[in-house]
């Protein structure tokens, strides 16, 4: 079923819907439900964290004290900041103002990218000291402890499980920022294309539920592992 | 190759590749894997390009709606999509059903006989994962589902006609991975991949995670379209209580694959890791717990039972209805009940553990939740007897399957409740009892309600009526071989045979041998079954419109439908089994 129909007010929409008011309406629900299974996607990894942090509180206190709160606090101001320009991109074509929103769009990519890339700096300071997950981890005790100004004795053994829920999570959290940006770009192109009207904006609209969501978990995840 | 009316095909060299490849397997110039990969192919594209073969082009239907394989291949319309699950969940049925005879027949005497103990525990894997993951689950909601669902309620398609194809392409690409992990040797941790012995690195188990990991986003794609297709694409006048019980029954099993799915998939995904990069959330030695492992399976895999069990709920009570010539019995009794056993199911996960040393109330609690199931699986079979009850029933071999699905499953489920009741379990626990009851609820229970509703929705598909008597002798079969092969597993069980072994003690074989000789019953019934339906297709006994006197709206239009489904949309004015 791939052809094209023009309804009473002009707009295109697929063969199978009976006008574009119809289309846009299932297309959201079906964002909605994929939304859905992300948040349980994710929740099978916040109910492991809740479980070990039951199990071993003490590798989450000793293993969140090497996170940095200035940078995940600067994240999350990014992130926000993508928010809100992904919601004025849609705003602005829902009134008209294509440039606006193309620019609104834009920003809302290099939001994206400014977080990957603090991503790294902690990505890379953390491999450095060799704080990887699991039976990876080759961080010596005694400078761990010096780093965060403990003594040596009061790092935990088992400490790189907190690391593997560390990359985990954040691994799987920046993978969806990276498919975000790539979807994102793909509606600016789209946008730049033409494809969009002041009638005619499901795509976008549904690329910016996802990217909302992403930021959610992020609100999430940030406490959880940066001031636990 | 439908330009002409003397269409060339490609089948005779496709089905002549699987030959070459395992002549060249053989001499040893070819992996036997990669001859098994590429001969299943083979035999999917053949048997493609055959039923393309029957094609005449003077005909307006949606088998003639493009022309080629190709047309087939890129198609989003849902009946050609559902044709495509047919015959590739066919063809991972015989892969898998394979795999079974090799099972019974190692299992038929004491000791090594065909294979070594090695290759038991991969044959084991591979019957279990292709089953579950390739045949049963997108069985009947990605075949039989996809082909009615929108015919039933009145569409033109699915929702989502491209994410259908993509679903069809994911289980195809899963697949591929999986099956390739045969190239490092097979896995052999069974289909539900247990740590620890599941995070030793090795690729075989790596790649059949990643395949299980994929397949999994064709059963999301899946739901996800059925739920919106549901929602948003009823005709006029079809109420949510108007709407067929196989709608309903498709509708709870969506829900399940688009909320317990992703858990599967974080929980693969977690395993993988584990595997590759030894993250420890599962591994004793690095401060896990390989029992929170089991928690996260189960809670995808124990609804996963329902995603195998609900669409044969619907199948049948689409059979009941339309054999008995009678309004069905409790409409909305039968369509709620599927949404709680949905809603149930994500609550019972802890049974599986009972003496994984979870704590005595969660067994207790996870017991209860269990016998619950029980009550609206109980409502929905009293009220197919109630609708049987002084009806005008017939005896079509559709509705064989569906009688024998009622006798099968009840005998499924009540053991069910036995191995639901703790005390009872730690005998019954990972003993042939188990195999026994899960057999008789996915065999007895979904593969008789898939042949059924193939048989019933035969003459819609492509306007041939399946030869009665194969149907017949298919049923005698497969239902007798069934019991023959699974109800001396109960009493094996009992006697306490432990599962999953590659060999058992002398005093089990008499019965093992029974259970061997069903099982070869079982195989040539499914083979006469796959003969009805080659059969049926070369014959002529057209069907017309509506062979059965049905009621539901697929029956109202044109065998083999048009490509939009219905010339002009249809008004509904009454519920779906209007009989008398």
């Amino acid at each position: 079923m791939s052809t094209v129909k023009i309804d009473s007010q002009g707009l295109a929409h697929a063969a199978h819907y009976d006008n574009h008011e119809h289309e846009y309406q299932t297309g959201k629900q079906g964002v909605w439900l994929f939304l859905a299974t992300e948040v349980l996607m994710f929740g099978g990894l916040f109910v492991g964290y809740a479980i070990f942090h039951h199990l071993f509180p003490e590798i989450f206190a000793v293993g969140s004290k090497f996170t940095n709160w200035k940078y995940g606090t600067a994240n999350t101001v990014v992130l926000l900041t993508s928010s809100l320009t992904m919601a004025l991109g849609i705003h602005f074509i829902q009134v008209g103002k294509q440039k606006a929103a193309f620019w609104n769009l834009i920003v809302t990519i290099l939001c994206g990218a400014i977080f990957m890339g603090i991503k790294y700096i902690e990505y890379s300071h953390k491999i450095h000291l060799g704080l990887m997950p699991g039976s990876w981890f080759t961080g010596n005790p005694d400078i761990l402890a010096q780093e965060i100004g403990m003594s040596a004795d009061a790092i935990p053994a088992n400490l790189p499980l907190y690391f593997s829920f560390y990359y985990m999570m954040t691994g799987l959290h920046g993978f969806h920022v990276l498919i975000g940006m790539g979807a994102i770009a793909w509606v600016t192109w789209r946008l730049k294309r033409g494809d969009f009207s002041t009638q005619h904006y499901t795509a976008v609209e549904g690329v910016g539920l996802f990217w909302h969501l992403i930021d959610l978990i992020w609100i999430y995840l940030f406490p959880l592992l940066y001031l636990v | 190759m439908a330009h002409s009316n003397s269409p060339k095909s490609i089948y005779k060299i496709l089905f002549a590749l699987p030959v070459v490849v395992g002549i060249l397997a053989v001499v040893k110039l070819m992996h036997p894997a990669v001859a098994i990969v590429i001969a299943v192919l083979a035999v999917i594209l053949a048997v493609l390009d055959l039923i393309l073969l029957k094609t005449d082009t003077s005909k307006h239907d949606y088998l003639h709606a493009g022309a080629g394989l190709y047309s087939w291949l890129s198609t989003l319309d849902h009946k050609r999509i559902g044709i495509l699950y047919f015959v590739t969940v066919m063809i991972f049925f015989l892969v898998g059903g394979i795999f079974a005879m090799l099972i019974r027949t190692e299992l038929f005497s004491v000791g090594a006989t065909i294979m070594t103990a090695e290759q038991y525990s991969r044959a084991m894997t591979y019957h279990g994962a292709v089953m579950v993951f390739m045949v049963i689950i997108p069985g009947i909601p990605a075949f039989l589902g996809n082909f009615f669902l929108p015919l039933q309620i009145g569409a033109k398609d699915v929702a989502f006609p491209r994410l259908n194809l993509l679903s069809w392409y994911c289980l195809l690409a899963g697949s591929a991975v999986a099956f390739s992990s045969l190239l490092y040797g097979g896995a052999d941790t069974g289909w539900t991949f247990y740590t620890p012995y599941s995070v030793q690195l090795r690729p075989a188990v790596v790649l059949m995670i990643s395949g299980a990991f994929i397949i999994g986003f064709s059963s999301i794609l899946t739901g996800l379209n059925f739920v919106a297709t549901t929602h948003k694409l009823r005709a006029p006048g079809m109420t949510m209580n108007r709407i067929p019980l196989f709608v309903w029954a498709l509708y709870s099993t969506a829900l399940l694959q688009v909320l317990a799915t992703p858990v599967l998939a974080i929980t693969l995904a977690l395993l993988a890791m584990e595997n590759i990069f030894q993250i420890g959330f599962f591994d004793p030695a690095l401060g896990g717990d390989p029992v929170l492992f089991q928690h996260f399976f189960w809670f995808y895999s124990h609804p996963a039972v329902y995603i195998m069990i609900l669409p044969a709920f619907g199948v049948v009570s689409e059979l009941i209805a339309a054999f008995s010539r009678k309004t069905i019995f409790g409409y909305t009794a039968i369509a709620y009940s599927s949404v709680a056993i949905a809603a149930v199911s994500f609550f019972v996960w802890g049974h599986h553990m009972f003496v994984s040393g979870q704590s005595e109330i969660a067994g207790v609690v996870f017991s209860a939740l269990t016998m619950l199931v029980g009550v609206p699986t109980a409502i929905k079979l009293f009220n197919w007897l109630a609708t049987l009850y002084k009806s005008s029933i017939n005896l079509a071999s559709p509705m064989l399957f569906a009688m024998g699905f009622m006798f099968l499953f009840t005998i499924g489920g009540v053991t069910g409740i036995f191995l639901a009741t703790t005390a009872l379990d730690v005998h019954f626990h990972d003993t042939y009892f188990v195999v026994a009851h899960f057999h008789y609820v996915m065999v007895g229970g979904t593969l008789m309600a898939i042949v059924g509703g193939i048989y019933y929705w035969f003459p819609k598909m492509f306007n041939k009526m399946i030869h009665e008597g194969l149907g017949q002798i298919s049923f005698f079969f497969i239902f007798v071989g069934f019991n023959v092969t699974f109800f001396p597993q109960f009493v094996l069980g009992a006697m306490g045979m432990p599962r999953r072994y590659f060999d058992y003690l002398p005093e089990y074989q008499h019965l093992n041998r029974v259970s061997s000789l069903g099982s070869y019953m079982i195989g040539f019934g499914f083979v006469v079954a796959l003969i009805a339906v080659i059969e049926a297709l070369r014959s002529n006994r057209l069907a017309g419109p509506n062979p059965w006197g049905a009621k539901t709206l697929e029956w109202t239009i044109q065998s083999p439908p048009i490509h939009d489904n219905f010339e002009k949309t249809p008004i509904v004015t009454a519920g779906p089994y209007e009989y008398r």
